[in-house]
């Protein structure tokens, strides 16, 4: 027997449970890469079926039917149009809701015109009791010309149905249930006429699609087959009739449910969690306990991973033979990446916490809830899902604005999402707060601490909004307004799959986060321990000559601290460092932060990784030192400390408010299709940053 | 009786007799706000608007107020 690979499309509306079927089919053999020139989540799988048969499962995006509204549901459309595309699936699996079928069949009908083999996963079986639902399966598979496999991802039943349907793919019919032609049988005549070889269905999606398929052809059709846009729609508003038509039809036969057994859970959480007070009160409750939670609970986690680094830069130094490597090993690379590591507790909670309210349901009735509210600030309700992604991290929040329909809402959303908190803030807070403000207690539960990062999220959030309701204002965009938003059923979140987002998620994250962070060490390492010859060679001459005036040659470790401190002043980074301190003086910041602030333009994560190496290019090694600990022993000329109150709510302030990160604005051109909007976002927030910062270090200090 | 969507109170139900395709996206008729197709309401959001809707027995969707005044609807008597 050969061994072989079959392609297979996972396609399916959101909310069926489709990545489910694929984490069951797959495990953690997957990966999640992007489709060319497009910022979509492609995630490939792979799974071994019976026979020796390997598969590629091809996880597409959610969608609701072949007529794409979002470069999402484009991804769909494309692949299934392309027959020469490596991953075109040998056979498509359609995943449906048993308590939706009849919208869900939609799609199906869809897929089959395509002549595709198809298998028809019916998911989340175990319901059907509970829903009074009893199917037909033999009327079901002959009137949909397919073969229906019964699974439920939550019990774990039904895969190894669907992987033996899978390797038998050839045996399925490819034709279609319904004939689409009759709403318009003369035009579809002459398309036949016209394109023999082409399969119809497939030429009706090209002329009503905007999709990247047969370009030329296009053209072609385009010129002899032309309708108005008025026209389509009306054909469109047909079709989708007639496929109901069809489906209505066939599960009045072929589905019976007994309303009389169905539970009705539902309606009452819906009552709660959509009512007028308990359900703003539910939400603001989860949203305290998610901040005041991830600060408590990653706090430990935190400090282990600070000082384990910090150990194992000391072990590093002390047991590797002294040079150059040594250095660059203890002093920048050690640094560097525990400054991305100590990341990891508090993005993978956030995550967590986020990938439970979609999973649940339970974000579609905070949309519901807040729509009304948010359209006063010009966003939508649909906003919400990016402002509290936006805790995490802003770029899969700003991807997350796509299923907002009205495209002023959603640029407005985009524009102000970078204001929200995100996860490479906190490393930043964390410290900045551990520095300025005393570990206390306030009647015996608030810490002190974690009320100023809460009241830093509140800032940020506050001023996204302020923003929206400025540019509400300002931008003057004729937009029609669409909202639509399906409300799910609730669903206790598998572990599985918020375990496998987690983890994906996270490693993305402190992947494509690390190795910008540590180039950077690595470069701000030899910046801060190399210099022009002249004043950086002679150093150790210079102030040694310099401390024998003082009459203290005797005290070594003084000796060693001047001379490595008067080494990183004349170092390039140094040098850098003193040219932009006219600028940043007023805002309380002195060389080192003013470094530590330009090399965070590119992502602001980098800013304790940055200081952390430039301090430890500047320690001796005989202690165990933690960068905190480093930070709060700085000192100025005069004697006073360098991260004082005044310098820290500065800090604090122009990490909140300014854009700091280079990926964030690279999506926003993506997404808008245009620098415009990512410079004047640059340009808005650091404006906002600097002001704030000026105004209150003037008024503290 | 003869109403549009955004009229109705919260339980009750209708049937769909007329929706302006110019004036609603074809995602909308996609999730099941056609002609002759039941729709109950479930839920209207605090400040009157959204509108929580149960389309066609089974598909539950939340839509704004001016989209449901654009779905014409004939009341069922409970």
């Amino acid at each position: 027997m050969s061994l072989q690979n079959i392609n297979v499309a996972l396609i399916g509306n959101p909310n069926t449970g489709k990545t489910s079927v694929f984490n069951e089919l797959t495990g953690l053999n997957q990966q999640v890469g992007n489709y060319p020139g497009i910022t979509v989540d492609k995630k490939l799988g792979f799974c071994k079926l019976p026979n020796n048969i390997k598969a590629n499962i091809l996880d597409l995006p959610g969608t609701y039917s072949l007529n794409a509204s979002s470069i999402d549901e484009n991804v769909v459309i494309e692949l299934l149009l392309n027959k020469n595309d490596k991953l075109f699936p040998d056979v498509a699996v359609v995943v449906t809701d048993v308590e939706n079928l009849k919208r869900n069949l939609l799609l199906f009908t869809q897929i089959k015109d395509l002549e595709i083999p198809t298998i028809l996963v019916i998911n989340m079986v175990d319901r059907m009791k509970a829903k009074g639902i009893s199917l037909d399966i033999p009327f079901l598979e002959a009137q949909l010309k397919t073969k229906v496999v019964l699974v439920s991802t939550r019990k774990g039943s039904g895969i190894n149905d669907l992987k033996n349907a899978i390797v038998d793919y050839k045996n399925l019919s490819t034709e279609p249930c319904l004939n689409a032609s009759v709403i318009d049988p003369e035009y579809f005549d002459k398309l036949r006429t016209a394109f023999p070889d082409q399969l119809l269905y497939k030429l009706w999606l090209v002329i009503t699609q905007d999709v990247n398929f047969m370009n030329l052809e296009r053209k072609e059709i385009e010129s002899s087959f032309a309708k108005s846009h008025a026209d389509l729609k009306r054909l469109q508003q047909k079709e989708t009739i007639k496929r109901y038509q069809f489906i209505n039809d066939t599960l009045k036969i072929g589905q019976k449910i007994d309303l009389s057994s169905a539970s009705d859970w539902r309606l009452k959480l819906d009552k709660i969690l959509t009512h007028k007070i308990y359900g703003y009160a539910i939400f603001f409750g989860i949203l305290f306990l998610i901040f005041q939670s991830i600060f408590d609970w990653s706090s430990v986690p935190m400090e282990f991973i600070d000082s384990t680094f910090a150990n194992l830069a000391n072990y590093a130094k002390t047991h590797l033979a002294p040079g150059e490597l040594t250095n660059l090993i203890s002093e920048g690379i050690i640094p560097g990446i525990g400054g991305i590591v100590i990341f990891i507790p508090q993005i993978a909670f956030l995550f967590l916490f986020i990938s439970v309210l979609e999973e649940s349901g339970y974000m579609s009735r905070v949309v519901f809830l807040m729509d009304k509210i948010m359209r006063r600030y010009g966003l939508s309700g649909k906003s919400v899902v990016p402002l509290i992604s936006g805790t995490a991290c802003a770029i899969p929040a700003i991807m997350s604005a796509r299923n907002i329909e009205n495209w002023k809402e959603r640029l407005i959303t985009i524009l102000v999402t970078p204001f929200i908190t995100c996860s490479a803030r906190l490393p930043v807070y964390a410290i900045l707060i551990a520095l300025i403000i005393p570990e206390k207690r306030v009647l015996g539960i608030f810490s002190l601490q974690g009320g100023t990062l809460m009241l830093l999220y509140l800032l940020g959030f506050g001023m996204a909004i302020f923003s929206a309701y400025l540019l509400n204002k300002i931008l003057d965009l004729k937009t029609k307004s669409y909202f639509v938003v399906e409300m799910p059923n609730y669903k206790l979140p598998l572990f599985k799959n918020v375990a496998i987002n987690v983890v994906e998620k996270t490693k993305s994250f402190v992947l494509g986060a690390g190795k910008i962070i540590l180039t950077l060490s690595i470069i701000l390492w030899f910046l801060g321990s190399h210099g022009p010859a002249k004043g950086f060679d002679n150093a150790e001459s210079l102030v040694i000559k310099k401390v024998k005036a003082e009459n203290r040659l005797d005290d070594t470790e003084y000796l060693n601290d001047q001379i490595s401190a008067h080494k990183l002043e004349n170092s390039y980074i140094g040098i850098m460092g003193k040219s932009i301190e006219p600028v940043i003086e007023p805002l309380g910041y002195d060389w080192k932060i003013g470094i530590a602030v330009v090399s965070s333009f590119a992502a602001r994560e980098v800013f304790v990784g940055t200081l952390a190496t430039i301090y430890s290019v500047g320690s001796h090694s005989d202690e165990e030192t933690t960068i905190k600990n480093r930070m709060n022993a700085e000192i100025r000329p005069d004697g006073k400390k360098v991260f004082n109150f005044a310098t820290g709510v500065s800090l604090l302030l122009f990490y909140a408010f300014a854009m700091q990160c280079i990926s964030t604005l690279a999506i926003v051109k993506r997404e808008t299709n245009s620098w415009k909007w990512p410079a004047i976002q640059l340009v808005f927030m650091s404006g906002v940053a600097y002001l704030s910062s000026l105004i209150a270090y003037q008024l503290l200090r | 009786m003869k109403t549009t969507v955004d009229l109705l109170k919260i339980g009750d139900k209708a049937i769909i007799t007329h929706v302006d395709l110019d004036k609603i996206p074809l995602k909308l008729l996609e999730m099941g706000c056609l002609p002759d197709n039941e729709l109950e309401i479930i839920q209207i959001a605090p400040l009157g608007d959204p509108i929580y809707l149960n389309v066609n027995n089974g598909s539950h969707l939340a839509i704004r107020k001016e989209t449901a005044h654009e779905i014409e609807v004939e009341i069922l008597e409970p």
